[in-house]
């Protein structure tokens, strides 16, 4: 029997290679770039604070240390500076403890399913304030949040607002109580910290710096 | 649809278990709108059962149920053509049915724990039983345990009918796509304490599915439905399905990289994430432009009076061709309005992603999967030639009016979310509050709830007619069969 020459673009199986030559190729180069993204992602090491060496995710210890979210103009956006060390909770934590807690505040964070009503990242529910850089909060910083709860320290002012959010309303929108005991609250707090201290190529963008400029304005109805 | 339990004339038991999944689903599909609703109002109404049913919890349901509808309706399509395309039945139906029953209990027990239990202390035991706290794959670590194992048996079926009986490029697709699908899920079941880690591969389980695998799946069922509804010729659209795996995978894979712009992981990713991102559409297009030819082909040759070509299941034909431009419009230009970092910067994390979110999620894949229902209707009363009902028109006109509606107040809260909270302030706690207070957010937050009311009304109208179009077709034959005797 002759074979009717056909063109090669209604062939069936000319399609199903190309669909399985581009599907491979496309799977061989995700797998390559993760291992290269696994090895920039893998958590640092306190000597690595210690030593000034930057990580994008720095060691839990970070915790020990000012962190500060400023302009980078070689990047041409905001990093987190990593600055000197400060006490957490009165307290240096060591290596093991400071694990520990960051371990403790990621399990409470999933628990209390935080991500089903804030982004954490960007990623996450629309219904309350994203949580990347929220240590760095003026809200928290101006003196507004520890004035509120009454509490010296940023530290001490978080951990009080989560174990009794609804006692300390700033908007109609308020965050239920969970049930967050004193230890979870702490372990939260340095997940947080922990977390704004992450690179995030820049996300937030101008991280509230306009808001700072309206501080205690006309806007907050 | 749930009357066909004792009425139905499926020559295989694999349809029969295909409804099964469908019931479900559709039982689901009405959870998902009700929790849908307790948010939207909560979102205009804050006191709304505040520390009774929070948003989280509302919320939380809303998402899992999507999932989970879609899921079974998925597994209850597979069911309903494997043995069309096979030519067999399902090799081990009885374990089948078992793994039916089994995911069932378990979806059933999962969602009473969210909804009465809630929350639990931050430990270990909290993720192994009552939820992980992570978007979209909540589901606590024993059930992901059973999910696998449930699936597996589903694969089980698949892959080995498929090896036994006869081998079409549809069934080769599915059969490589629902091994990628299955296996991805087992990327969301671990716990680390690196936020940065724990939502790179949290990723991928959500995109590889629902911007590779689910798409290919998707591919798949529009290449059974116009084999089945239109006759169409099934070498047109199997090479249609292979250029469409070829351009769904191409850019879907590596479009992962979208999600990789700012969540700790490099640079790099702004670029490859951009390109195969902004590619992700091409393939869409692809596939509105096959379905509206091959239906336009077909009926031009029925309406020539070619015989057989005409559209044998009108609703589910109706449901595929809104897939084609839901698809198309809801992942394909509402994801590229985004997509791009340069202006993701700014849109990441707000309305934005809720928008793209319901349309990309009813547009892409509910349509189809209630197509796919139709179909399985239609064969449950052997029905020849299905037509609307005015039911089935309600249920089109109302579902797509509360989706776009949604769509387009979320959309326009999204704007003014990027606007006034992102650019002009900066975002964090205070900016986040002012761009919520502001009246046009309020104003598309209240449409968005009266949209949902009419999508939610849609939805009954849908209901009641997968319950009864079924059985007044039947009525109606029989009566025209007797008509004709006499």
């Amino acid at each position: 029997m002759s074979e009717k020459k056909v063109s090669v673009w209604t062939s069936i199986t000319f399609w199903r290679r190309s669909a399985a030559w581009v599907t491979g190729t496309a799977v061989v180069l995700l797998m390559w770039l993760t291992f290269n993204t696994i090895g920039q992602i893998s958590m640092g090491t306190d000597e690595d604070l210690q030593n000034g060496v930057k990580k994008r995710i720095p060691a839990p210890t970070v915790i020990n240390y000012k962190i500060d979210y400023a302009y980078d103009e070689k990047r041409g956006h905001e990093v987190p500076v990593i600055g000197e060390k400060e006490l957490f909770f009165g307290k240096e934590w060591s290596a093991d403890e400071a694990a520990e807690l960051l371990r403790h505040g990621k399990l409470t964070q999933q628990a209390k399913n935080c991500m089903n009503c804030h982004t954490l990242l960007g990623n996450g529910a629309y219904y309350a304030p994203d949580l990347t850089k929220a240590w760095l909060d003026p809200k928290w910083n101006d003196g507004t949040m520890t004035g509120i709860t009454g509490k010296d320290t940023v530290e001490e002012a978080m951990a009080e607002f989560l174990m009794h959010p609804s006692q300390f309303p700033t908007h109609a929108r308020m965050m239920p109580n969970l049930g967050i005991t004193k230890e979870e609250a702490i372990a939260l707090v340095a997940f947080l910290k922990h977390m704004s201290a992450i690179d995030t190529n820049g996300f937030p963008r101008n991280f509230s710096q306009s808001a700072k400029r309206l501080e205690g304005g006309t806007h907050a109805w | 649809m749930l009357g066909s339990i004792k009425s139905n004339k499926f020559q295989y038991e694999s349809q029969k278990l295909a409804m099964n999944y469908f019931r479900v689903a559709i039982v689901l599909f009405g959870a998902q709108l009700l929790m849908g609703l307790i948010a939207a109002t909560q979102f205009l109404y804050p006191s709304f059962l505040f520390e009774v049913y929070d948003f989280s919890v509302a919320r939380m349901v809303h998402i899992n149920a999507l999932v989970v509808w879609m899921l079974y309706a998925m597994i209850g399509s597979v069911y309903l053509l494997l043995p069309d395309e096979t030519g067999i039945e399902a090799v081990g139906i009885k374990l089948g049915k078992l793994a039916f029953w089994v995911l069932t209990a378990a979806v059933t027990v999962v969602v009473l724990v969210y909804i009465f239990i809630q929350v639990g202390p931050g430990s270990e035991a909290t993720i192994w039983l009552i939820n992980e706290g992570r978007e979209y794959i909540e589901a606590p670590r024993w059930a992901d345990i059973g999910i696998v194992v449930v699936v597996l048996i589903f694969y089980y079926n698949v892959f080995a009918t498929y090896m036994k009986g006869e081998k079409t490029g549809i069934m080769t697709v599915l059969v490589a796509d629902l091994f990628a699908l299955a296996g991805l899920y087992l990327c969301g079941m671990f716990f680390t304490s690196n936020i940065s880690m724990d939502q790179y591969w949290w990723w991928w389980v959500i995109h590889l599915w629902v911007e590779a695998t689910w798409e290919v799946f998707v591919g798949s069922l529009a290449a059974y439905g116009l084999i089945k509804i239109l006759g169409a010729k099934r070498e047109i659209v199997e090479m249609w399905l292979w250029i469409e795996v070829l351009m769904l995978f191409g850019s879907g894979i590596l479009g992962l990289g979208h999600h990789y712009f700012w969540i700790g992981t490099p640079e790099y990713w702004w670029e490859i994430g951009a390109l195969f991102s902004a590619l992700e559409p091409v393939p869409l297009v692809a596939m509105f432009v096959h379905v509206l030819y091959d239906w336009g082909k077909e009926q031009g040759h029925a309406e020539a009076g070619q015989a057989g070509h005409a559209v044998k299941n009108s609703p589910a034909m109706a449901w595929i061709a809104i897939n084609a431009f839901g698809n198309f419009l809801g992942a394909g230009i509402w994801g590229f309005f985004h997509t791009l970092p340069q202006v993701n910067i700014y849109t990441h994390g707000t309305q934005f992603t809720a928008a793209h979110g319901h349309l990309a999620f009813f547009g892409a894949y509910a349509t189809i999967l209630i197509g796919m229902m139709y179909l399985g209707v239609q064969r449950a009363y052997a029905i020849e030639r299905m037509r609307m009902t005015f039911k089935t028109k309600m249920a089109i006109a109302l579902l797509i009016t509360g989706i776009l509606g949604m769509t387009v107040s979320l959309t326009i809260a999204g704007y003014e979310q990027v606007l006034v909270e992102r650019a002009d302030l900066g975002g964090g706690w205070d900016a986040y509050f002012i761009a919520q207070n502001l009246p046009w957010m309020l104003q598309a937050m209240g449409w968005r709830l009266v949209m949902g009311l009419v999508m939610f009304t849609g939805f009954i109208f849908l209901v009641a007619d997968l319950f009864t179009i079924g059985k007044a077709k039947e009525h109606a034959e029989q009566e025209s069969v007797g008509a004709a005797a006499a």
